[in-house]
């Protein structure tokens, strides 16, 4: 039994609840006339377009250099995994584990994520809803530290501009890889949580 | 719950809304495929060079640059499939894809210390990079030979190419300036031996434009070093400048006497001498060699002497030999000697082109000369040391000969030096002396000596006292002259006032003149009185 399949819609607006007679139609509410929806509207479409967006440009953060560090002599440009590899070969590789996986597999294992959750949400899956709300949470949770990146490349422009010295110029890698984080968390927004759980209410119901 | 008071929702219009959202993805595609295909599209073509060794080629670094801007860079470098060198792949920008034509070069600049330059020193801090000269062939090529060594000049420099041949190289290599004028103007390029192994050849690179001071009769001489000879014309030093007499060098310059050639094509093959003197020596294309015999030592005579004919050499002494005639027993000493007809003719054709004599015509020329008195002599040079040189001139007097063509080489004939002249006029001279009868002459002498004395004495007795006399009255005589012109004398007395009379009636006579020229009526009414009187 939940809110939707009794009938009832509460405002988000002024919390004023409503008696829904029509749940697949739009309606405003009576008192504050806030659109009410008794779900996010086109959640799944719209986290599939997010989530399809962010595969696309995966690619090209992962392969358009993130950074041009450029000196007196030469000018090098780095991709995430150019960095990561330098940082192996170099020695560092606790360093280099911890940025593979903060900027390569984080924002990969959440674009699965929320592919997993958006996929079972539309077939309307029963399959431990729990744990994929838990696997939510852990999503949108993660999503506000994936800047991490973005932030390093954006303190480095910022206090390496030694004029003809030595400056680092950010890539375009790193729009591809903030886009990436935005569609993300974009996704993640849209995703509504209650979708997982309204399979489980059809049965009862 | 059910019986509280609930309000409906107000429903709004079904309204079909398109999905805005998927604007997204579709951008992000969009995106993705413009980056991709931009990526694609500017990949350029992958070479491989082949080098010797990969000193200063690092995968992923190194990369390939083209006056300057980066045209490439060099994804992986591996042995060659036989071990024999190594095989650096690169990538080359898509707008630079043009360079890669059939005789474009690759070489590694990297430091380099030589003893006319040093280059590179950049790269000791950025590190080595590959060079690139663009060819000029059309048909494009993807496997490259690299250069160990960096070109002297790249195809972008405008100017010339020749080749050089040496005996030697002296002191050149590749590098080595070239001088026009003492202007430096070019390099050599590279040196390769003959394959035969019996010469040198040069390439040489002119720059623009003094290419076209490179004429089809330019001489190339080395100008390494200073060159000091001693000749019959004297001591002569001749150097270029201290950068050549320390790297070496070669000069060009065109004889100053030919007329001007057109500019040689590229790739002309010119001979290098040793110095400008032989350089500036007329091209002897025509040589008569010819044997001369002289009766008087050679001693001072080396190959290699003029034969001057006039002040004009004529050619040069090829060698001096000996040889014995086993039917007279004697030995002779034949002298060979290399004429070059051409510049005789030269002067008597005055440049205008004339077609070259024949055989015939040149010895019956020579035929003509001998019988004029043409002959061969031995002449000094230099009375300090002693050299020798061989004089053409004309010899009117000397016996007639001719000459034997069938003999080989011809014979010239030669008549007697300077010296053995002199000699032959000193012993004629001689001669003549002891032909005279000194005994008789003495004698004779001795006769008219007494003859002589005799005459003295009876002068002695009989002359002089006569002779004391009249000196006597000839003084007596002086004396009375004296006393009569002295400036007291009565005479003198007279003579002056006569004088003076004589200077008073000419001034009367003038004025009488005088007025006879103004009143010429005078001359017959007498003197008019003044009418202001």
């Amino acid at each position: 039994m939940n809110a939707a399949s009794a009938g009832f819609i509460g405002c988000h607006g002024c919390g004023l609840l409503c008696r829904m007679p029509d749940p697949s139609r739009h309606a405003h509410c009576p008192r504050c006339a806030a659109t009410l929806h008794v779900r996010k509207p086109n959640s799944v479409a719209r986290t599939w377009a997010l989530l399809i967006a962010a595969y696309i440009l995966y690619i090209p953060a992962n392969v358009l250099p993130i950074m041009t560090t450029s000196t007196l002599l030469s000018s090098q440009d780095d991709t995430i995994m150019s960095g990561v590899i330098y940082l192996w070969t170099s020695g560092s590789w606790p360093l280099a584990l911890l940025v593979f996986f903060a900027s390569v597999t984080v924002p990969l294992l959440k674009l699965i994520a929320m592919t997993v959750l958006v996929a079972s949400a539309q077939r309307r899956s029963t399959w431990q809803p729990m744990q994929r709300t838990r696997l939510y949470r852990l999503v949108e949770f993660v999503g506000r530290w994936s800047m991490m990146d973005i932030y390093v490349v954006t303190i480095l422009v910022a206090l390496v501009q030694l004029q003809s010295l030595a400056a680092i110029q950010p890539g375009p890698g790193a729009v591809a890889f903030g886009a990436v984080v935005v569609l993300t968390m974009s996704s993640a927004i849209t995703f509504d949580p209650r979708s997982i759980w309204d399979p489980l209410g059809d049965d009862r119901a | 719950m059910p019986d509280l008071e609930i309000p409906d929702a107000v429903l709004e219009p079904p309204r079909r809304r398109i999905q805005l959202v998927w604007i997204i993805p579709i951008v992000a595609a969009v995106i993705g495929a413009y980056i991709a295909i931009t990526t694609i599209l500017a990949q350029g073509p992958t070479v491989t060079i082949s080098f010797r060794t990969a000193e200063g080629l690092e995968a992923g670094k190194t990369k390939i640059r083209y006056k300057d801007v980066e045209v490439g860079l060099i994804t992986h470098v591996g042995l060659a499939r036989d071990d024999s060198g190594v095989i650096a792949e690169a990538q080359i920008a898509k707008d630079a894809s043009n360079l890669l034509v059939e005789d474009t070069r690759f070489w590694v600049v990297k430091p380099r210390v030589s003893s006319s330059s040093v280059t590179g020193l950049g790269t000791l801090f950025s590190g080595s990079y590959l060079g690139v000269d663009v060819g000029k062939s059309k048909s494009a090529r993807r496997a490259f030979v690299g250069l160990e060594v960096p070109p002297i000049v790249t195809a972008d420099v405008p100017g010339t190419r020749y080749v050089l041949r040496s005996d030697e190289i002296g002191s050149l290599g590749v590098g080595s300036p070239l001088y026009y004028r003492r202007i430096e103007v070019g390099q050599v390029v590279s040196l390769a031996l003959d394959p035969d192994g019996r010469a040198v050849s040069l390439q040489v690179f002119v720059n623009a434009p003094y290419d076209q001071y490179v004429t089809s009769s330019t001489r190339f001489w080395h100008a390494s070093g200073v060159d000091i000879s001693l000749d019959a014309t004297g001591v002569k030093v001749d150097t270029a400048s201290l950068a050549a007499i320390i790297a070496g060098g070669v000069a060009f310059q065109a004889p100053p006497d030919l007329m001007p050639a057109e500019a040689a094509p590229a790739e002309t093959t010119f001979n290098l001498v040793a110095d400008r003197a032989t350089a500036m020596r007329h091209t002897d294309t025509e040589v008569l060699t010819m044997q001369l015999y002289f009766a008087e030592s050679l001693r001072g005579l080396a190959p290699g002497a003029p034969i001057d004919f006039h002040g004009i050499t004529l050619g040069e002494v090829k060698s001096v030999d000996l040889e014995f005639d086993p039917d007279t027993s004697r030995f002779n000493f034949p002298v060979v000697v290399d004429l070059y007809p051409d510049r005789l003719r030269s002067k008597v054709r005055g440049g205008n082109m004339v077609r070259p004599p024949t055989e015939a015509e040149e010895h019956a020329r020579l035929d003509a000369l001998v019988a004029q008195g043409l002959r061969a002599q031995l002449r000094t040079g230099n009375l300090l040391t002693g050299q020798l040189y061989i004089a053409l001139d004309f010899f009117p007097q000397s016996p007639k000969t001719t000459l034997d063509w069938d003999q080989s080489p011809p014979e010239l004939p030669t008549t007697q030096g300077t010296f053995g002249e002199l000699q032959a006029m000193v012993g004629g001279l001689t001669k003549k002396l002891d032909a005279i009868p000194l005994d008789r002459i003495s004698k004779e002498l001795e006769g008219t000596l007494a003859d002589a004395r005799t005459l003295l004495k009876r002068l002695d007795a009989d002359v002089a006292p006569a002779a004391r006399d009249v000196m006597g009255d000839a003084s007596k005589t002086l004396q009375a002259a004296q006393a009569t012109l002295a400036s007291d004398a009565p005479l003198q007395a007279d003579l002056r006032q006569t004088l003076q009379e004589l200077t008073r009636a000419t001034a009367s006579m003038r004025d009488l003149l005088d007025y006879l020229q103004r009143h010429p009526e005078a001359f017959i009414r007498g003197k008019q009185e003044d009418p202001k009187k």
